[in-house]
């Protein structure tokens, strides 16, 4: 059984103009994503900067409220919770945030931020157990548990991630929602964070959505990945497929675009003319196909693709995928 | 490291207690210690007032003496005897002066202390809930700014005749809920501070506005942070040096209300020396006895401007972005 399953997800933001502030469009951030995370699994998620990944990610955690569609943790619709309900829930799911400088109260050290999380589900019997409880945790992301009294501005940004994942793993979740939580880190230590997240997950069989636009990174991590386009889905398969065979014509720009160190490599590049149009007026049909070089016109302008299965475990929304 | 600190200092945010982090750049900060040495000296000065009267340092501010009148009726100029004159009733003004301290400085804090509570609820509340809340409590806070602070001031005033105001139902006879609408310096302090916050409230808003987007706010709502906790363990703590800036300033405000008010004749009833009550006395017999108005007018200026420096200096240090 999936530990997360996501059916028919959508996020959209009423754009308001206008004296009476009446609602002229919507930005369709999410619209419509289905698929589902095992436990202990990680499931890679890319696309450009405004394609809804992140939005996608604060959906699931419930930071941003879906409009519609279904979010199924644990057998349990957590979708359409709110108030002490939802509180009670958010145990099990967790998040990691990109910025390292801006995702730590700077007015509480490492101690409170990391007693915070035991504090707010009482995981906690007693203040030695509190107590052990944090130094554990810092031990345990490769912190030096005397540094439980400084403040974050004492940390690198390395450093830091760290205390922001002891934070996550804190309260014990089965997944975690790591929102782009090496690209604003050096090369050296996107690295260390990244076999921290793998060590963690060994250790703890916790489940990964791992968004990031570096698909470098992504496949190292992933056992499966996401790709997404203005708002949709449009392929989703195992890591290293979608890398060596990759089926939609939108991945496989994507994956030309990956920088590669054999300099006798010919590869072509494929470069995608125009821009990523508005979702705030998505094109009809493919959303891709305005941009497509495998565009057939009218079957892509009027027909929507549905993501279906192409090969075994390895989804595509094209009419032409095969 | 270095660009850490600049990082921090760039959003107006440092770690740990608010005043100890900037206690070093407040002491080098020169409108700050000027402002606080003088805000300093008028505390010691209105605590030590009595004392003073006692020892004989200074004489009785209520005291109407025979030789503080010449034959015609006269106050004594400044200068001799009475070192600041006397004033139309043959009353020290030296005396009356310093005892002043007293009642613009506790009731210009315990004003401030209000207006301070109520605009920085308000502006947590209304930033942080936004919508529906923030329409309706940004609308109050625009009709109350609408009106001139110190006319509701009068307004109130008005309202304080001496009537009881049951505010338990009568048949419960639970006197301690009563209260004695009369003037004095309690009814004084609620009216200032009920007049003088709705400029507190805008700028608390914007800082709400910015800060409930910061991911440590986010983190703490994935963690399941209920939300007085995001208010008083994330918001709070990040919004106080621009409460303290903004309470600093707002203090030279209510104590110039407060001598509008005694101006007016609607301060703390007579004999009680009050600096605004003091002018009204002495603007009469201004042509011949001008020391009578100066004295508590250059006692005003100098506080209002102490104040005003202690705020200033704190703004550079605390919040150099809000600085106008």
């Amino acid at each position: 059984m999936s530990l997360l399953e996501v059916k028919n997800l959508q996020v959209h933001y009423p754009v308001k103009h206008g004296v009476f502030s009446r609602v002229k469009a919507h930005v369709r951030a999410v619209d419509g994503v289905n698929f589902s995370v095992a436990p202990g699994e990680t499931l890679g998620l890319v696309g450009e900067s405004g394609c809804g990944k992140t939005t996608l990610g604060r959906a699931i955690v419930k930071l941003v409220e879906p409009t519609a569609g279904q979010i199924i943790f644990d057998g349990e619709d957590i979708a359409g919770l709110s108030g002490a309900q939802l509180r009670a829930r958010r145990r099990k799911f967790q998040m990691i945030f990109q910025d390292p400088y801006g995702s730590l109260n700077p007015r509480m050290n490492v101690g409170q931020i990391i007693g915070e999380a035991i504090d707010i589900h009482r995981l906690a019997d007693s203040t030695s157990a509190r107590q052990k409880r944090i130094l554990d945790l810092l031990r345990g992301v490769g912190l030096d548990p005397s540094h439980v009294h400084r403040y974050p501005h004492e940390f690198s940004g390395g450093q830091r991630q760290r205390i922001g994942i002891a934070r996550a793993l804190a309260v014990e979740p089965e997944l975690i929602v790591c929102d782009e939580p090496v690209s604003a880190l050096d090369v050296s230590v996107q690295a260390q964070i990244i076999n921290l997240l793998q060590d963690l997950q060994q250790q703890r069989g916790i489940a990964y959505l791992f968004i990031a636009h570096d698909l470098a990174v992504v496949e190292h991590i992933s056992q499966r990945v996401m790709v997404m386009y203005l708002g949709k889905v449009v392929e989703l398969a195992e890591a290293r497929t979608i890398i060596s065979a990759p089926k939609h014509p939108y991945t496989q720009a994507l994956i030309s675009a990956v920088p590669e160190v054999d300099p006798d490599s010919k590869r072509q590049r494929i470069i995608l003319p125009g821009d990523v149009p508005s979702p705030m007026h998505p094109p009809t049909g493919c959303p891709f196909h305005p941009r497509c070089p495998l565009a057939q016109l009218p079957r892509c302008s009027t027909e929507a693709p549905a993501l279906r299965e192409v090969a075994p475990g390895h989804l595509a929304a094209c009419h032409f995928a095969q | 490291m270095a660009d850490l600190l600049a990082r921090a200092g760039d959003v107006g945010l440092a770690s740990g207690p608010v005043l100890w982090q900037y206690s070093r750049a407040l002491l080098a900060n020169r409108l700050f210690t000027a402002g606080a040495a003088m805000v300093i000296f008028l505390a010691v000065l209105a605590l030590v007032a009595p004392v003073l009267s006692r020892a004989g340092w200074l004489r009785d501010p209520m005291q109407q003496e025979a030789a503080g009148l010449d034959e015609d009726g006269i106050p004594r100029p400044a200068g001799g005897a009475y070192r600041l004159g006397t004033d139309n009733l043959g009353r020290d003004v030296l005396a009356r002066a310093v005892h002043g301290t007293r009642i613009s400085l506790t009731i210009g804090t315990a004003a401030m202390v209000m207006a301070t509570v109520i605009g920085v609820l308000i502006g947590l509340l209304a930033g942080f809930y936004g919508g529906k809340v923030d329409l309706a409590l940004m609308r109050f806070t625009e009709m109350n700014m609408t009106i001139p602070a110190i006319l509701l001031a009068v307004a109130f005033a008005g309202l304080m005749d001496g009537r009881v105001l049951h505010l338990a139902p009568e048949a419960w006879h639970w006197r301690w809920l009563d209260v004695e609408l009369k003037r004095g310096m309690f009814s004084l302090f609620v009216i200032i501070g009920l007049v003088c916050w709705p400029g507190m409230v805008r700028v608390i808003r914007a800082q709400v506005l910015v800060l409930k987007e910061r991911e440590f706010v986010q983190a703490a709502r994935v963690l399941g942070a209920s939300d007085a906790r995001l208010l008083l363990r994330h918001l709070l703590p990040n919004i106080l040096p621009t409460v303290i800036v903004l309470a600093a300033m707002s203090t030279a405000n209510t104590i110039l209300l407060e001598a509008g008010l005694g101006y007016l004749g609607i301060g703390v009833p007579p004999p009680t020396p009050t600096w605004g009550s003091m002018i009204f006395d002495g603007q009469l017999l201004f042509t011949v006895a001008p020391h009578i108005v100066v004295a508590p007018g250059v006692a005003i200026v100098l506080t209002v401007l102490a104040f005003n420096l202690m705020g200033q200096g704190l703004q550079e240090v605390l919040d150099p972005k809000q600085k106008k």
